[in-house]
Formats: C-alpha cells, structure tokens, sequence
C-alpha cells in the first residue's frame, strides 16, 4: 500500500504527517510506503491513499486515491482515526 | 539538528498585536531577516505560498506554519515564533483564529525533519501550548520554551 502525503512544498506539514503515520502504522504492525510530496510533483503519481491539510480539498478534486483530509495536524487521534479507517476500507 | 538548534531565540516575539495576516506573516519572516538566516525575499515568497495555495498552513486550532521554499532565499534552517495579542484570522476552513505563528525556513528538503518532528510533537501537548500562550513577554517566553524542552530531554 503506498500512502502519500501532501503539502504545498513537500517537507514542511507533508512530513509532519508522514512522520506522525509512520509511528501509527508501526505501532499498528501494518507496512505501507509512505512519502512526502508538494502538490504541484505529486500530479501523474499513484497512491492508494492521499494524506492532506483539509483546505486542500479543493486541489484534490479529481485524485484517483483515496483521499483523507485533517484538521488538525498535529492531533495524532484524528490522523489515526482517519488513515486506520481509510487501511480498513481499502483491504 | 534538533528543535533548539533550529528555533532562533532572538526570532521569538510575544504578544504582538498584529492587525493581518500579511502583518504576521512579515512580522514572523521579518525576525528572519534580522537573524540573517533567510533573505527579505523569502517573506513575499511564503506571503505568495499562502496566496497560491490557501490558508492550509494552518495547521492547528491556533496554530500557523508558514514557510516557503529553499531556493526562495534561506541561508540557514531556522525557525521563528510570533504569538499575537488579538487572534487573526487566516481564512482557513476549521483551524481559525490564529494565535501562534511559525515562521519556518529550510536550506534543504532534510536536514529541519527532526527539528520538525519534535515541535510537531510538542504542538500535541497542551501543556506545550499553554506555555506557548500564557506567556506575555518575550524573554519569559524563550526561557520558557528552552525550559520546556530541557526538561524533556
């Protein structure tokens, strides 16, 4: 499973959020791929599910992923919440 | 480089009272610019991140992460802090208004990650967040962060 995460530049609150799923994902013995984009290098790219700020939403119209949007960046029971839910949905 | 490495203790101003986000945001770049880790350009540059993109940079109740990109004029990773006396808003959807601005600057897409990795830890922490807040001058709010994060250590 490759697990994208999104920000405008691509290492500011991208990999913020990687960081934080990659402790959830380790701590839940589940293996994904997770990485870091800016949304401008990320069009043309695959992922099974996108990670991004909510008021990116607009950005993120037409991905062919499954997209999770947060709130809060830095609450890691929202981005658990959201991106086990989303693992679950998908296998 | 860890978190106090890369926050500037001369770049963290309590208590502004700031009218716009503009304000915040070349007040915040501003403390750069003085430090001498970034040039007066990367101020419109991440003024220009949040206009092309949106307020998403907000990235907490509260809570704003401004940056903009390496090649915009960073001379060293660093990071400022801004706190405002009156609450801003950015425009954003859920996280408004904003009371603690961040203002970061990376020479590289590396070498802040760990620095990045502990403040976004310690943003999860109200006790972090009440330090962040109660304080209302600026050397009891360095002293405090310094502490807080010595004490973790």
């Amino acid at each position: 499973m490759v697990i994208a995460t999104l920000c405008g530049m691509g290492f500011g609150t991208s990999m913020m959020l990687k960081l934080f799923i990659d402790d959830i994902l380790k701590a839940e013995g589940i293996k994904a791929e997770t990485s870091p984009w800016d949304l401008g290098s990320f069009k043309g790219n695959k992922a099974d599910i996108v990670v991004a700020p909510v008021d990116m939403e607009s950005h993120l119209k037409d991905y062919p992923a499954k997209i999770i949007l947060i709130k809060n960046l830095v609450d890691k029971a929202e981005i658990k919440e959201k991106v086990l839910q989303a693992i679950r949905e998908l296998s | 480089m860890n978190l106090k490495d890369l926050l500037v203790s001369d770049a963290i101003v309590a208590k502004l009272d700031l009218l716009s986000r503009d304000q915040v945001i070349e007040k915040a770049g501003g403390l750069l610019v003085s430090a001498g880790t970034v040039l007066p350009q990367y101020i419109e540059a991440m003024r220009k991140v949040m206009e092309d993109l949106g307020p998403y940079c907000v990235i907490a109740p509260g809570i704003a992460l401004l940056h903009a990109r390496p090649e915009n004029g960073v001379i060293r990773s660093s990071l400022a802090l801004v706190t405002l006396k009156h609450p801003i808003c950015f425009g954003h959807s859920t996280n408004d208004p904003v009371d603690l601005a961040f203002a970061l600057a990376a020479n590289d897409k590396k070498s802040h990650i760990d620095a990045l990795a502990e403040l976004a830890g310690y943003l999860s922490e109200s006790n972090f967040l009440r330090v962040l807040r109660e304080n209302t001058n600026s050397l009891s709010l360095k002293n405090s962060i310094f502490s807080y994060i010595d004490n973790r250590k």
